[in-house]
Order: C-alpha cells, then sequence, then structure tokens
C-alpha cells in the first residue's frame, strides 16, 4: 500500500555509527484544512514510527500533524552485529507500513 | 403554506449557518506561546530547562511552510551512564504546539536527527533535549516564512 524507502550501508566496522535514512510515501492530513466548501478534511497522518535492529528497540519517533507529508526521518545507530533492521510506520485509520534493510558487520 | 414554510426554514438555516461562521471566525486557528508553554511543561513536568547543548538546525527563511528541512542534535557520548533519552520539537503558532518527539537509547550512536516539518507562520521554533541525568537543555530557532502551511484550501 505505501511505499517506503530505506536506505542502510549494507557492510560496516563494528561499532561504527551508521545514518539510516526512511521516506515513506504519506498525505499526512493535518485536520486542519477544509475543502472549497467548508468543510473540514479529517486528519489522516502518521504517529509513530519504530526502528528496531534484530528485535531491539534502537530509534522511534512520535509524529504529529506538523510534519510534512511524506515523513523524511534521518538517524543514526550504532552497527554492533549483522542483522535485520526493521522499521515499522502505524497511523490514523489502521495505518500500518514495514520495511527491513540487512546491514552486514564485520 | 408548504412554499412559505420552506422559505422560513431556508432563513433560518441561512441565519443559523452565518452564525457559524461567526462564531469559527472568532476562535483562533493557532496555538499560542502559552499553549506551547503548557505543551513543553507536560513534557519537562516541574524540573527546571537551560538554554544550551542543543543545536536546532533550520533555515532562516523559508519559502514554503509545507516542507522545512529541519536538523536537531546534542552532543553526547551516548553511552548506557550518558545518553540523550529524547529530543522533543515545538512551534508557539503552528495549530498544536507539538510537532515531534524523538526517542533514542545509548545504541543510537548519534542524538542527531534530520526531518522536515510544516510551520504555519513566521515563528520561533524551540527543542527540548532530555539526557538520562534527568536534566532539559533547549534551544530555539527564528524562521520567517513567505508561504504559510496547514491552512490553505484543498
Amino acid at each position: 500500500m505505501a511505499n517506503a524507502l530505506v536506505n542502510v550501508p549494507a557492510r560496516a566496522r563494528r561499532g561504527e555509527i551508521i545514518e539510516v535514512k526512511t521516506l515513506i510515501s504519506h498525505p499526512m492530513e493535518t485536520g486542519y484544512r477544509r475543502t472549497q466548501l467548508g468543510a473540514r478534511i479529517p486528519r489522516d497522518i502518521i504517529r509513530l514510527f519504530v526502528c528496531t535492529y534484530n528485535g531491539t528497540e534502537v530509534f522511534r519517533a512520535e509524529l504529529h500533524p506538523a510534519i510534512a507529508a511524506n515523513p523524511f526521518v534521518v538517524f543514526s545507530t550504532v552497527a554492533t552485529e549483522s542483522g535485520t533492521l526493521a522499521f515499522q510506520w502505524t497511523g490514523d485509520n489502521g495505518f500500518s507500513a514495514t520495511e527491513s534493510a540487512t546491514i552486514t558487520v564485520e | 403554506m408548504d412554499r412559505e414554510t420552506s422559505r422560513r426554514a431556508f432563513l433560518m438555516g441561512a441565519a443559523a449557518g452565518l452564525g457559524l461562521g461567526a462564531v469559527i471566525t472568532v476562535v483562533p486557528v493557532h496555538a499560542t506561546p502559552k499553549e506551547m508553554e503548557d505543551a513543553v511543561r507536560k513534557v519537562v513536568g516541574s524540573a527546571p530547562v537551560t538554554k544550551g547543548r542543543v543545536k536546532l538546525e533550520l533555515p532562516p527563511l523559508s519559502e514554503n511552510g509545507n516542507t522545512v528541512p529541519l536538523t536537531v542534535s546534542i552532543e553526547s557520548p551516548m553511552t548506557a551512564a550518558d545518553h540523550v533519552r529524547a529530543i522533543h520539537v515545538f512551534t508557539e503558532l503552528n495549530p498544536q504546539p507539538d510537532v515531534v518527539s524523538f526517542r533514542f537509547g545509548p545504541r543510537a550512536g548519534h542524538a542527531r536527527v534530520s526531518t522536515r516539518i510544516r510551520l504555519a507562520n513566521t515563528q520561533t521554533v524551540t527543542a527540548i533535549g532530555e539526557l538520562s541525568d534527568g536534566s532539559f537543555w533547549s534551544a530555539t530557532a527564528a524562521v520567517v516564512v513567505t508561504l504559510a502551511a496547514c491552512l490553505e484550501d484543498a
């Protein structure tokens, strides 16, 4: 449904701090806009973004309507071991999207 | 008779509609600095907030309030004993003061995050950092917005 893009380096040295870039397509409708007829457009946003590294949570962001459409979040984490970084976005109207990336640590 | 009633109903409906319109324009459509203060207090409780340590990067002039790049960071060793727990971002003139809360652990490596935010007005943005020792630090940045976000028609 949703189009998510994540950018994680494929390889890293043990203990290195890696940068993770994430982008997901979502309108992030604020709930403050109106149609030309004056009807309020209901809010439809992503509320929560969580990143887990081999099952351990390393980063979390709680989003509000003031986040621009197509939320783009860049953060960092320490490359501790080879494995999977899992990303999850959840929001209004039952919105849920997941994405994952693998990393080789040497 | 029937026509008469519908005309009266129409006029009353129109009057009610006008009244409603007047009420809506009276209600402020943005958060005030006071509301931002309350939102900040909800996060920090009664703890004191000191200026400094937090670095908040925003363009001084933004042509489009719908997408303003924001980078916030705190210098920290990010060890189990001394790390940044969270960074919260607030605005004073958006419809609601909260923008985003980032939560970290020692495994984050750096307490540094970039994203894109919406700004409804020319205003000051505040970032509050929460450290593992329970102290709170803040930084502010003023942004001039040419095209405001949030309030345009769809």
